[in-house]
């Protein structure tokens, strides 16, 4: 779908703040208040706003911390539905945060959160490779994050300005 | 007390000092402040050209230049004059690379300033214009533009003030510090007046890369004005390359050739390394200066609109990154309002009146802040405003 030079401006103002008060958000792109709320209804009526979501640093909350790994899973594609139908049966596990279908040495490239290392273990032992188009599992665990999404988790960015300058 | 004999020049004597630093005094010791007084992107330089200058210094590029610059960012001025503002100017002979866009105008006025030639200086306008034609030995005569013009110089205005010993105008668009932002049609009318009284125009275009609604007229490509003009721009606005100090100035090769000359006595070259971060800027650092304009252009659309909302007068500004609002509607001057404001509520900007004459009623915004300092700004104005 094709979207107006403003409501892109919407979509990119709200990406990074979707908490800004939609009369400021009005403001920036010169439009009436109503006029905004409308076109944020209608990009979210088409799914092109999907979400409105925070990034948290669980790393930050004492016993939340958790563990991420990226799995690269090789899978046997099956007539007439290619990867989509096990990449539906690995999506719909709550365990997994992501699923991508790469190009390169293996195919689906799996994100999943669990408590602990072995939550995870257990997951792709149990659950992953068990499926039957499954052919093999490659875990890698992530061990910081330094930047998620476009986000820089530690970040100095004061204002390193003078205060008043010509 | 006997007077002591004084060792400073007559000239710098009578300077005054910029309005500017008496403000600053007064806002560094105040915690909490929200400072719109800053002439500075808040943007921190694009990572590839702070990276393209680490990998110089490891290569260890630390000589001078060429005294004109390196050839090769000349001729990437080149190309992105050519191709961003339809101007041409050769490399070799009309390009010098000089510390930031403030030396450059040094350079331009000192090359073609004899004594008791007459500059004139359209205020409101950034602070060192006067002062600068003073210390080439020339004669600053200022001509004060109307809020009702939006702050742009009229044709008759700029006749009236010509005499026999003009020699040339400063403009300045987009504005610092009203952000007005002169069209093709503005330009071709001060044209005309230059062709006519054959004026030598120089031309501040540092702000060029942030105009938001129209799209940027170069006065040199207006038709006939490349021969009478001195073009200066730079890398720190548009690049959110302040600290960096580089600009440059394009003229033709006679003009360019005097300023290369002292240039070469006073400074030797720009810094190296700022150079080679300056050569990334313009090979892949495009892409970020859009990025940058749009962020400022909603910033802009907001502020501007609070302000109305708020009862400070504003016209909309068309590029840079300043409001310049009046306050007249309160009843105080420039200075009381900066003043109270960055006492009471802690907000710094900067009084009208430091940018000339005509600036007196209203102050000086810059919105290059994030959206939660300006919206917390806009908050403790309003308030402000309420309550006197």
């Amino acid at each position: 779908m094709k979207l107006t030079e403003i409501e892109l401006e919407i979509v990119e103002v709200l990406e990074k703040n979707a908490r800004i008060p939609v009369e400021d958000l009005a403001k920036m792109v010169n439009l009436s208040v109503q006029e905004t709320e409308m076109l944020i209804k209608k990009l979210e009526e088409s799914n092109v706003i999907v979400q409105y979501s925070s990034i948290v640093d669980w790393s930050k909350i004492a016993g939340q911390e958790g563990v991420t790994a990226m799995i690269d899973v090789k899978v046997t594609p099956k007539r007439g539905v290619g990867f989509d139908e096990i990449a539906e049966r690995i999506y719909r596990f709550k365990e997994v945060k992501a699923l991508y279908l790469m190009s390169g040495a293996y195919d689906l490239s799996v994100v999943i959160e669990g408590k602990t290392m072995n939550e995870v273990a257990n997951f792709v032992s149990q659950k992953l490779s068990t499926l039957d188009s499954v052919i093999s599992t490659t875990t890698h665990f992530i061990l910081k994050k330094y930047k998620h999404d476009g986000t820089i988790f530690e970040q100095n960015d004061d204002d390193k300005r003078i205060v008043v300058a010509p | 007390m006997e007077q002591t004999k004084t060792y400073l020049s007559e000239t710098v004597n009578a300077l005054k000092p910029s309005g500017i630093r008496r403000f600053f005094d007064l806002a560094a010791g105040i915690e909490g402040v929200i400072s719109l007084g800053v002439g500075e992107p808040d943007f921190v330089t694009s990572w590839s050209v702070r990276e393209a200058a680490i990998l110089s210094l490891e290569q260890g590029y630390t000589s001078y230049t060429a005294n004109a610059g390196l050839l090769e960012l000349r001729e990437e001025i080149s190309a992105y004059m050519e191709k961003g503002f339809h101007v041409t100017y050769s490399p070799k002979k009309e390009i010098i690379v000089t510390v930031g866009a403030s030396q450059a105008l040094d350079i331009a006025l000192r090359a073609i300033i004899d004594a008791g030639d007459e500059v004139i200086v359209i205020e409101p306008c950034f602070v060192s214009y006067a002062p600068l034609v003073a210390l080439a030995g020339g004669k600053p005569v200022t001509v004060q533009t109307k809020k009702e013009n939006d702050f742009k110089i009229t044709a008759e205005e700029l006749e009236q003030a010509i005499t026999n010993r003009t020699k040339a105008v400063i403009l300045c668009s987009p504005n610092n510090p009203t952000g007005t932002m002169l069209n093709r049609h503005d330009l071709e009318e001060i044209a005309a007046v230059a062709k006519k009284h054959d004026l030598l125009i120089l031309s501040d275009e540092i702000y060029a890369e942030l105009s938001y609604d129209e799209k940027f007229v170069s006065l040199a490509a207006i038709e006939g004005m490349r021969e009478r003009t001195i073009l200066i721009s730079g890398f720190s606005k548009g690049f959110a390359m302040t600290g960096w100090r580089l600009g440059f100035v394009c003229a033709p090769e006679e003009i360019t050739q005097a300023m290369l000359k002292i240039h070469q006595y006073a400074i030797m070259c720009a810094p190296t390394m700022a150079q080679y971060a300056a050569v990334e800027a313009l090979k892949n650092g495009q892409e970020d200066v859009i990025a940058m304009r749009k962020d400022y252009r909603r910033r802009r659309n907001y502020f501007v609109q609070s302000l109305n909302e708020i009862g400070l007068d504003c016209h909309i500004p068309g590029g840079a990154f300043y409001a310049f609002p009046s306050i007249q509607s309160t009843g105080l001057t420039s200075e009381q309002f900066a003043e109270r404001l960055l006492l009471e509520e802690k907000v710094a900007v900067v009084p009208g009146d430091v940018f000339g004459e005509s600036g007196q009623g209203h102050i000086r915004c810059s919105y290059a802040s994030s959206m939660e300092q300006l919206q917390e700004a806009v908050k403790r104005m309003k308030r402000f405003v309420e309550r006197i």
